[in-house]
């Protein structure tokens, strides 16, 4: 189940990744603002995360298009070094912001009205884990169908293919930069929300999901959005059978082993070019 | 090898006299203490940068090398009471072993794939240690109280020895840095992250030299880690092995200038003391302030000083005489 919520945190990133070439550390991060945003929303206004999706989307949004405006475009045409630092940068800020407005407690959106278990065929699923993975599916079937139908999307492919011809081509790239640095924000803020209705949520939150996303994006393919996809629930699964047949606290290890092991066989990932 | 100008050995001579002479004057056991951390994270960062800076791997997985070097010499105090000195050099060697085994693997990564890689086997490194009965999972390992000698490597009238002890590790550390940086290897190192193409088929055996350079820099790191067991005397994972700790040494080495020999050094200088500080000042209150100040401070670097502080000196510098 949380498989699929790692997809949808993955797409995100592998689509930043695979435009820019930018490893976006803080990816986990904006997870948390997401899971925040939701959780305010719920707390202050009564909104149900559901329907606090679509702020997440577009509160996200913005602030992925401000962060590429005024730093990450910044620091494109520096060292790779500064690169990959200067989102690990972000990311402290982020979530030591959150330390600070809203204290490290940990908290938990209690009475939504997706609630309690449905069963099928002897098999219990938690109904707010059930609505989470499908409103991953949707998402990324939604960010499919954009990325393969529309004028922007096909330009955003493009550009992921080769920078100097789209450029020829009269492809904004500038534009394109920022703008899916916004969408894979945007994303990961849908990916809150869902998230926000069975999980923790806590400042650091971000930092195991932003990690094991950098796993599953590899292990997809570097800019592959199917991959990506397969590749989340994949790790997923392997997650839980490992921490169910091994030790449940190696359970992250085994992601990360899984991660070496694919990058030193298959290095572009299962569906690579 | 180069010769040196007088300005040049007269600078390093007169810092050196200094360094020596800080503690005697200065008595505040505080200001010695961060001295130490500055001479730690400036080793840590020169290990960093002989792969980092020289060769282009930038790894963000130091800490594991720290830590494995923290690690195993406590185990071998406590579990075999063999002298902390020989748990240095078998900390530094497992540390290399460890380093083979995982860049040996990982030779044909380059850039992003190699640090996401440093960072994945971190994190295997701290979960595992976290989880190890032998080295006491989670709880940690304390270093049991000896008499107070240089041959047991501990001290508790002063902190003195551990001052002069520490700065002796980092001038190794620049030493071993300096003869790298100026050999043929240096050179191969620079043609590396270069390219690792052009220098392949230019008959630089790349996979041979990459593992050198980061053997090399986990030895230094792990040495700097048994270090830290024997100066605080007491070890955890969540201590020694944490990810943020990896991403201070980059930290340190960028902001004082990847791929110089000073550059770690002026780093560590300026980073710690200015983490120290907001620490004192603004920390106590566990509201994450210090932390933010940081973590903006990273972004500001990154984006307008990526060359590090060294790069800006050295630009000074060729105005100066251009």
């Amino acid at each position: 189940m949380i498989g699929f919520m790692y997809s949808l945190v993955a797409i995100g990133l592998t689509l930043i990744w695979g435009v820019m070439n930018i490893v976006n550390f803080a990816h986990g991060d904006f997870l948390m603002i997401g899971m925040f945003t939701s959780f305010w929303l719920f707390t202050v206004y009564g909104i149900d995360p559901l329907f606090s999706i679509p702020i997440c989307f577009l509160l996200l949004f913005v602030m992925g298009v401000a962060i590429y405006r005024f730093i990450v475009s910044k620091v494109m045409k520096g060292p790779m070094l500064a690169q990959l630092v200067v989102t690990f940068g972000i990311s402290i800020f982020l979530s030591n912001l959150a330390v600070y407005l809203w204290t490290p407690d940990f908290r938990l959106i209690s009475t939504t009205f997706l609630q309690g278990t449905w069963d099928i065929g002897g098999i219990s699923i938690s109904i707010p884990k059930a609505i989470a993975s499908i409103g991953s599916i949707i998402t990324s079937i939604c960010l499919f169908l954009f990325m393969k139908k529309t004028k922007t999307g096909k330009a955003i492919l493009a550009t992921e293919m080769n920078r100097e011809s789209a450029l020829l081509m009269g492809i904004n790239t500038e534009r394109i930069n920022s703008l899916s640095f916004g969408i894979g924000a945007a994303l990961v803020g849908v990916a809150g929300a869902f998230l926000s209705t069975y999980y923790y949520i806590y400042p650091q939150v971000g930092g195991l999901f932003g990690t094991i996303a950098f796993a599953v994006v590899a292990l997809g393919g570097f800019g592959s959005i199917e991959g990506a996809f397969i590749a989340g629930i994949l790790v997923g699964l392997a997650q839980t059978l490992g921490g169910f047949y091994f030790d449940p606290s190696y359970k992250y290890a085994i992601v990360f082993m899984i991660y070496l092991i694919t990058i030193w066989i298959r290095p572009q990932g299962l569906l690579g070019w | 090898m180069k010769k040196f100008t007088i300005k040049q050995i007269s600078v390093t001579g007169i810092t050196l006299l200094l360094l020596l002479l800080f503690p005697l004057v200065i008595t505040q056991t505080y200001l010695i203490h961060v001295m130490i951390l500055v001479f730690m994270f400036g080793m840590l960062g020169v290990a960093w940068n002989i792969m980092g800076g020289y060769a282009g791997m930038f790894s963000f997985g130091q800490a594991a090398f720290f830590g494995i070097g923290a690690y195993t010499s406590s185990f071998l105090l406590v579990t075999f009471q063999i002298n902390p000195w020989i748990g240095l050099i078998a900390g530094g060697l497992v540390a290399a072993l460890m380093a083979a085994a995982i860049g040996y693997p990982c030779s044909n990564l380059r850039g992003h794939y190699f640090a996401i890689a440093t960072i994945a086997f971190g994190e295997i490194v701290r979960i595992h240690f976290n989880n190890w009965k032998l080295v006491n999972a989670a709880e940690g390992i304390t270093i049991p109280m000896m008499d107070e000698s240089l041959a047991n490597f501990m001290f508790h009238s002063s902190k003195l020895p551990y001052y002069y002890i520490m700065l002796a590790f980092l001038l190794l550390a620049l030493v071993i840095c300096y003869f790298v940086a100026n050999s043929k290897m240096g050179y191969y190192f620079r043609a590396i992250k270069e390219s690792h193409d052009v220098a392949e088929v230019l008959g630089v055996n790349v996979v041979r030299y990459r593992l050198i350079a980061i053997m090399v820099s986990a030895f230094l790191s792990a040495m700097a880690g048994t270090f830290y067991a024997q100066y605080i005397l007491y070890i955890d994972p969540e201590s020694v092995m944490l990810l943020a700790i990896s991403v201070q040494i980059v930290l340190i080495s960028m902001l004082g200038g990847a791929g110089t020999i000073m550059g770690p050094v002026i780093g560590a200088a300026i980073l710690l003391p200015i983490s120290e500080l907001t620490r004192i000042w603004l920390g106590h209150k566990g509201t994450g302030v210090d932390m933010l100040i940081y973590g903006f401070l990273i972004t500001l670097i990154s984006v307008y000083q990526p060359q590090g502080i060294w790069g800006l000196f050295a630009n000074i510098g060729k105005k100066k005489n251009g």
